[in-house]
């Protein structure tokens, strides 16, 4: 049971705060209600852009980090296609640092065109490091494009193209900083060796004069339900087989949501799942498989991909995959499995919340979707997922047509 | 009153934090073998790791040791494979295994409810592995197929080749895993392994987090009713053959796009009373993201994702490495800069306000380090592997606290010369 207080700011800003004595540390987490879903189809790549810009330096301060290292912090970022969380680890006795660093580039950064001239470059390196110089890093940029017509997860947070990055001007920023970077599109969560009312002051004090901005109505394009199975076939230089299996599933307010994640154990979680046992031991189709969602909070991928051993043809792996994914829509699960797999869910919810970041970080993921609360109930709501509905959520979202496959052949096989 | 937001807030400088590592108890259970333990947290959750003399130092045949510790948990005599795993995943409790150099382990997270339920199987591991053939056809077919894959990627191969030119290729730190290596196990070579340095072998035991009621009575009933500590296992001594030629460059892949740069010097390991000075050196020149490396090349120059300069982490013998991959027209700009950098810290002198800001990220930092059962306990264990008490850890804030400039740009004179680094870049 994770305790929090909560307010909220003229400006719109939410603020949680979570007392933790026990540690000397403070966590300083924001964030912004702004992903690659709120791209510009045309500018792909940008809120992640920003994300490094963020650290270009602010109106009033010059450089991010180091008055923070020199507070005794640490921080970093991510963005993803649904946020952009921004966190800062440092002794509770500094923390002011932190709230006078993250107000002010809320405030207003500094706009230094140097900053984006390298940031330009810095990303484009981090494109090629991760998704061109790597064996299977343009899968995802394949798959994504695939599976999705319409909604904006078709495209990777990096950006679909190198060229969207190098092509991103100053008034682009501009643009995104005072469209998303404002008080009322922000969650402000302070975790570790604090107290609400000391929070109250500091939170009034850097962001309280920061003006809210123009609400931003999110209003994304649905994707339409797929009628026909797709694939893909790609050929390219790389060592072996791989097969990679998408289907569409609900978003985080489904009420299948629970069971689509427990169904992605049974299936994939660790050495005693199915995949796994029958796939790589028993029948040694593959070398390695895996089984995952992409818990994004609009309407998501289910991903089951492996590599093939040498010699196994695709049609044999594909078939030997589907065979277990319809033995999910036909067996009832017996009672010890559905125990295994929320007991594996309450371990690792335990040890998630070991630390005062993950707790920061998870009090502003579940405000964001609605309620901070809700990640108290979040065991609750796994422990209720019975049998009956993992089958029927498996009925669901392994309808063929509602399938895309990624056939990515290796050249030299 | 308007608030001035160019005037920085004061800070309690990180110097003047009162750090401590936390105490850690330590008993013996009946059959010697030593645990150390640090109860803890708030979360009922727990940690046991067990750590045997059974790195890669142990090994007279390449890469038996890594392949003993993997396959440790696919089969005992009552338990196929998957029981093992199912008996752990049931739980919620993961099982891991890890090899080293010197050490191999193999770890236990589990919810405090369920560590009874758990520890009976890791001791059946300790005791009753069978390492079934078909097993180990299946390890080594994937592993050469992992293999082939990690080939293809010039950072795997730059990791590789760069401990190959500091100790050698027959050393513990230098040796690497080759499809011949794998196709060359037997069974007999994994049951030999682990009857001598698991069954039988030195284990020392670390637990953190909440116990459940009787942990030292559990511990004894599963673990130190176990043949351990029985005899005496020698650290066999391993001759380090460093390269002669120091320059490399290496086409793995003519299409890449990038270079991943490794350059490198031998180090001393962690008893030599540069060590802790040195971390401060580091720091200021790669050892963080306000480095001179980080700042200069990629906040500068963009000319990377991101450059890392750091000492292995090695009991008998360390190493002094920068790591980076740079796009491919930018390496020798990139190679150049790190020398650059290397030379502006022997001839000046760190200004003083910079120094002030390494060491109060370095101890705060550590003040972060030493949080939490995990982390407390982790610290602890690196200690006493390497032979160290907690006086190494009160050394070290002592050294960041007092060192000035002088002394870094001695360092510096000594340690950071061009023509003592080895450099490779694999395309």
């Amino acid at each position: 049971m994770i305790q929090f207080d909560r307010f909220q700011l003229d400006n719109g800003l939410k603020v949680l705060v979570h007392q933790d004595t026990t540690t000397p540390m403070a966590v300083v987490n924001i964030l912004y209600n702004v992903g690659a879903k709120d791209e510009n189809p045309e500018k792909t790549g940008f809120a992640h852009l920003f994300e490094h810009l963020m650290f270009g330096g602010s109106i009033n301060i010059p450089e991010y980090d180091e008055p923070l290292q020199r507070a005794g912090g640490e921080n970093n970022a991510y963005t993803t296609n649904d946020l952009t969380n921004y966190y800062c680890q440092l002794p509770a006795e500094n923390i002011e640092t932190a709230f006078w660093l993250e107000s002010d580039r809320m405030l207003s950064l500094a706009f230094s065109p140097k900053s984006l001239e390298v940031q330009r470059k810095v990303v484009c390196e981090e494109f090629k490091e991760h998704y061109i110089n790597k064996p299977y890093g343009d899968a995802w940029h394949k798959m994504r494009t695939l599976a999705y017509t319409k909604h904006p997860y078709r495209w990777m947070t990096i950006g679909a193209s190198l060229a969207h990055v190098e092509q991103a001007t100053m008034e682009d920023v501009k643009d995104f900083f005072f469209q998303f970077y404002r008080p009322n599109n922000a969650i402000l969560v302070v975790t570790g060796n604090v107290k609400t009312e000391d929070v109250k002051v500091l939170a009034e004090k850097w962001f309280g004069p920061i003006p809210a901005g123009k609400p931003y109505e999110r209003n994304l394009p649905k994707e339409p339900k797929q009628e026909k199975h797709r694939s893909l076939d790609v050929r390219a230089d790389v060592p072996m087989d791989m097969l990679m299996m998408t289907w569409h599933m609900g978003g985080r307010f489904d009420e299948s949501y629970h069971a689509t994640d427990l169904l992605t154990e049974v299936l994939g979680g660790g050495a005693s799942s199915r995949l796994y046992e029958q796939l790589i031991k028993v029948r040694q189709l593959f070398s390695s498989i895996s089984c995952y969602h992409f818990g994004t909070i609009d309407p998501g991928l289910f991903v089951i991909t492996g590599k093939l051993v040498k010699g196994i043809s695709m049609s044999v792996a594909e078939k030997a995959v589907l065979e277990e994914v319809e033995k999910m829509k036909h067996e009832i699960l017996d009672a010890k499995e559905v125990q295994k797999v929320i007991n594996k869910t309450e371990s690792m919810i335990c040890f998630e919340d070991m630390s005062i970041m993950n707790r920061a970080q998870s009090l502003a993921f579940y405000e964001l979707i609605g309620d901070a609360a809700l990640m108290n109930d979040e065991l609750a709501k796994y422990q209720s997922v019975t049998s009956a509905l993992i089958q029927s959520t498996a009925k669901t979202i392994f309808e063929d047509s509602n399938r895309n496959t990624l056939y990515y052949y290796s050249k030299t096989s | 009153m308007s608030l001035d937001r160019t005037i920085a807030p004061n800070i309690k400088d990180a110097v003047d934090f009162d750090i401590q590592l936390k105490p850690c108890q330590k008993y013996t259970l009946d059959n010697g073998v030593e645990v150390y333990a640090f109860e803890g947290g708030a979360q009922e959750v727990m940690l046991m790791e067990l750590v045997f003399s059974a790195g890669n130092s142990f090994e007279t045949k390449n890469w038996v040791a890594p392949a003993t510790n993997y396959l440790l948990k696919n089969g005992t005599s009552n338990k196929s494979a998957f029981e093992v795993n199912d008996a752990f995943e049931f739980y919620g409790a993961y099982l891991n295994r890890s090899c080293y150099n010197e050490t191999a382990t193999i770890s236990l997270h589990s919810l405090t409810k369920h560590f009874q339920e758990v520890i009976p199987v890791v001791s059946e591991l300790v005791a009753d592995a069978v390492f079934p053939e078909n097993e180990l056809d299946i390890y080594k077919k994937n592993q050469i197929q992992q293999l082939t894959l990690n080939l293809k990627k010039g950072d795997f191969i730059a990791n590789r080749f760069i401990d190959e030119y500091l100790f050698g290729i027959d050393h513990p730190y230098g040796k690497y895993s080759s499809e011949e290596a794998y196709n060359q196990l037997t069974r007999e070579d994994l049951v030999a392994f682990y009857n001598k340095y698991y069954k039988e072998g030195k284990c020392i035991v670390f637990m953190a987090g909440k116990f459940p009621a009787n942990i030292e009575s559990t511990l004894n009933k599963y673990i130190g009713s176990l043949p351990l500590n029985k005899h005496i296992i020698e650290t066999p001594e391993h001759a380090i053959v460093a390269a002669t030629e120091k320059k490399y460059s290496v086409v793995n892949d003519p299409s890449s796009v990038q270079g991943s740069i490794r350059i490198a010097r031998h180090f001393p390991n962690r008893h030599h009373p540069d060590f802790a000075p040195v971390q401060v050196l580091n720091n200021i020149f790669g050892g963080f993201f306000g480095s001179r490396l980080m700042s200069n090349i990629r906040e500068d120059k963009g000319y990377t994702y991101g450059i890392h300069s750091y000492l292995q982490n090695h009991i008998q013998q360390s190493a002094w490495l920068i790591s980076t991959d740079a796009g491919k027209d930018v390496c020798s700009a990139t190679i150049d800069e790190v020398y650059k950098e290397m030379a502006i810290l022997r001839n000046e002198l760190v200004a003083l306000d910079e120094l002030n800001l390494v060491k109060n990220y370095m101890l705060g930092s550590l003040l972060g380090d030493v949080d939490g059962p995990f982390q407390i306990i982790g610290r602890w264990k690196s200690y006493i592997l390497n032979g160290l008490t907690e006086e190494y850890f009160y050394n070290t804030i002592k050294t960041v606290r007092a060192i000035q400039p002088q002394q870094l740009q001695d360092l510096a004179n000594k340690y950071l010369n061009e023509s003592d680094f080895y450099e490779l870049v694999v395309y």
